[in-house]
């Protein structure tokens, strides 16, 4: 039941907007491929570690593709050929390449049937891997049960991984749910993934398998102690979407930072690197049972929150579409939002509260993502600490599932054991003297909030339906987006994407993809 | 805890200022009252809340009240202490250097550039090296500005280039040269490890190599970004928090007046 009087058929229009921005933008993606894709693709056919030279072996095939101009068949294409031809196994031919004793284009050619009954029985059995991290999850999960009411997510980001699990097992004790390791500054640049556990990073921590398997193996162990199971959350964002996604998967991560468009505004990515890549990215994400983040709360960090609150909206309509033509169900859709209003707008709590409680609303079954202040975090931190204590009310009042704790040390440093410990303290405080207090409220007709609300479903339902008629990309270019401006052939990583050949195949597309019903 | 709420004794001390022996203030004059906290890698019992009375004793201060103590887990605790700070500073004889040209509004602004260089002046601005965030150099020069401060961009006689983030030094002083910048702006939030100081002072450097550095009014900017860090890292002014775009704009063009640049 609505408390705000939203129009359902305003909601349904919008939402028809949004997939047919996202069925047009589809079969763009559908004739692509990009070199990150292609890494994926060798992650999963077994391929990993580095060179002499620290060149990850999937950059060593893919590079070797592009050099031969293969990349369009695809590194399954190429990859099972030589299997054929030469009885080897993938990371034996990736071997082969780095020594320059294989070249894939000096190797006859079979046919298409045969090359992808070759990867069949590779890609199988790391599709079974997958699956019984999925199984322990859901293990894990059936033997403690699932958190009832918000996540409580906490970040990690001392630039060593053991330093990192160190904070992480004792904000799990504290009662953290989800831990998330921030990667270090400008990871997402980066057009390869490192290798191995690392100790030095910037602002965070290097995003490795081995990194993964390290902090995962530390979380089931306080989890066990604690009879929880505590959630681990990655980036899946950047130049390495679908290779972070990939891996995540392989090493049972729970939580993914996953946007359409995140990469094209905050990190100058191309938006059809971009678009190609979440696509793969999702159907693994999807696949794996990982809840993605979406990130529309960024926005808000470079544009108003109360004027740009429609762009939000129309947002997650956008990622929620493209999380569904990737196979990606509602209940693994965190979409995101913040609480960004300025301290200083009279009844700002009013609209913040109208914004989560129309994105509950219109997206029932997803897991939203609610992120705290921190554009107006000062350093003043008493105030800050208030402020926190709102955001922690929004949530408690509009059941918003993950719920990234605000620090009051935002703006100052990244957080002390002791700062998280206070967030925490304040979050299960809130939560539990506010437990049920949505259930009892009701907002009065014609109210500020209902009005908000309806204004801002407006806006992003006549938004949603310009960008249908102009698409996607027409509007990336034109900054409806945190005000910022996206060139179509701008942006780093455009030279990686290529039309795909008639014999390209990806067999983890049929295997992952699950499909979804329409709301 | 300890000591009780409420300290009862007389404690016999001059309640009169004097500025040669500034003191921290809690409730009366020269009481020193500070509060600090902290967390020591200890269990939470009576000796590490000793260890913590003692840490607190070699700060500086007397009357120790460790008013909280709490576990963060088994071998962490957490420190909540009251005291009063023995120390003393001498006010009178400190002197720090700040950006002290008052204020113009962006009209001013726009007049004083008009007046005395007859032309838009050229502002370039970056989040540099590896620093991923835009917040900084955004709220100083996106049109909408921040906190009710317009931004540079939408300065009249101010052409305004945001090159974002993650833009390396020698990219950076490459895009400068191209655009023919009067004034630099370099934004940095990340300062992890220092990170932020090592890269001010690479891109000083890297002008001074190529003999630029003249020809800019060169200006950083962040949370942790002091005027007098950024002087003594070779810039022209520091801002940090708290200062806005009509600030920044103020110091870059008095500036360019006073160095006969522009012309």
């Amino acid at each position: 039941m609505s408390k705000l009087g939203l129009d359902k058929s305003l909601i349904s229009k919008a939402r028809s907007s949004a997939k047919n921005v996202a069925l047009d933008v589809q079969a763009f993606i559908d004739d692509h491929t990009t070199v990150a894709v292609e890494r994926t693709v060798c992650r999963l056919l077994g391929i990993d570690g580095v060179n002499s030279v620290e060149v990850p072996l999937p950059n060593v095939v893919v590079d070797h593709l592009v050099e031969n101009k293969l990349l369009p068949m695809g590194a399954a294409f190429m990859l099972g050929n030589a299997m054929l031809e030469l009885s080897l196994s993938p990371i034996e031919i990736a071997q082969g390449i780095d020594k320059g004793e294989i070249d894939l284009s000096k190797l006859k050619i079979h046919s298409s049937k045969e090359i992808e009954e070759a990867i069949a029985p590779v890609a199988k059995a790391m599709v079974e891997r997958i699956q019984k991290n999925v199984d322990k999850r859901n293990e894990y999960l059936g033997k403690f049960g699932d958190k009832v009411g918000p996540y409580i997510y906490l970040i990690v980001a001392t630039g060593n991984i053991y330093e990192d699990i160190t904070q992480a097992v004792a904000a799990a004790k504290q009662g953290a749910d989800i831990i998330a390791v921030i990667r270090t500054t400008g990871q997402s640049l980066l057009d390869y993934v490192p290798y191995g556990a690392t100790t030095e990073g910037f602002g965070g921590t290097y995003a490795t398998q081995e990194n993964f398997r390290l902090m995962r193996k530390a979380l089931d162990e306080v989890g066990e102690k604690e009879n929880r199971y505590i959630r681990l959350c990655n980036y899946c964002s950047g130049l390495c979407m679908p290779e972070i996604a990939a891996m995540g998967a392989m090493e049972r991560l729970d939580v993914m930072l996953n946007d359409a468009l995140y990469g094209i505004l905050f990190r100058d990515i191309n938006m059809q690197r971009t678009l190609v890549d979440q696509y793969f990215s999702r159907v693994i994400n999807g696949f794996a049972g990982v809840i993605i983040n979406t990130g529309e709360d960024n926005y808000l960090t470079t544009a108003d929150a109360i004027e740009e609150a429609h762009t939000v909206l129309a947002s997650q309509f956008l990622n929620e579409q493209f999380a569904i033509e990737a196979g990606l169900p509602p209940a693994q859709q965190g979409l995101g939002h913040a609480f960004e209003i300025s301290p200083d707008a009279e009844n700002g709590f009013l609209f913040e509260l109208a914004q989560a409680q129309m994105a509950r609303e219109i997206f029932p079954k997803a897991p939203l993502k609610y992120m705290p202040p921190t554009k107006f975090m000062t350093g003043n931190i008493f105030r800050g600490h208030v402020q926190d204590a709102l955001f922690n009310m929004v949530t408690i009042l509009t059941s918003q599932k993950i719920h990234l704790l605000g620090m009051m040390t935002e703006a100052i440093h990244t957080p002390f054991m002791s700062d998280r410990a206070l967030a925490i303290e304040n979050a299960q405080y809130i939560f539990r003297t506010m437990k049920d207090f949505g259930d009892e409220i009701e907002f009065k007709e014609d109210g500020i909030i209902r009005n908000r609300a309806n204004e801002v479903l407006n806006k992003a339902a006549t938004l949603l339906s310009e960008i249908e008629t102009n698409g996607l990309f027409a509007t990336l270019e034109k900054g409806t987006f945190a005000d910022i401006k996206r060139p179509f052939n701008g942006g780093k990583g455009l030279d990686g994407v290529v039309v795909k050949d008639n014999v390209y195949f990806n067999p983890f597309i049929p295997l992952m993809k699950k499909e979804v019903k329409d709301e | 805890m300890s000591s009780g709420l409420y300290n009862l004794n007389k404690v016999e001390f001059d309640k009169t200022l004097d500025l040669t022996k500034l003191k921290a203030y809690g409730d009366t004059m020269n009481d020193g009252k500070v509060q600090i906290s902290f967390t020591l890698p200890v269990k939470n019992d009576e000796r590490g809340e000793e260890a913590a009375r003692i840490l607190a004793k070699k700060m500086g201060l007397s009357d120790v009240n460790i008013a909280h103590r709490m576990s963060l887990d088994v071998e962490f605790t957490f420190y909540v202490v009251y005291g009063s700070l023995v120390h003393s500073v001498d006010y009178t004889n400190i002197h720090v250097q700040t950006v002290e040209e008052e204020t113009m509004s962006m009209e001013e602004v726009n007049e004083f550039i008009k007046e005395n260089f007859h032309r838009k002046i050229v502002v370039v601005g970056a989040s540099t090296g590896t620093d991923a965030h835009t917040v900084g150099i955004d709220a100083i020069m996106n049109r909408k500005g921040f906190a009710g401060h317009y931004g540079l961009e939408r300065y009249e006689m101010i052409e305004a280039y945001n090159l974002g983030s993650q833009v390396t030094n020698e990219e950076f002083i490459e895009k400068a040269r191209e655009l023919k910048a009067d004034v630099l702006l370099v934004s940095q939030t990340v300062t992890q490890k220092d990170i932020h100081i090592k890269n001010l002072t690479n891109l000083v450097e890297l002008l001074e190599a190529e003999e630029l550095r003249d020809k800019y009014v060169l200006i950083c900017g962040g949370a942790r970004i002091t005027h007098e860090l950024a002087k003594e890292l070779g810039y022209d002014a520091g801002f940090g928090t708290g200062k806005f775009a009509d600030d920044v704009a103020t110091f870059a063009v008095t500036e360019m007046l006073r160095r006969g640049l522009g012309k």
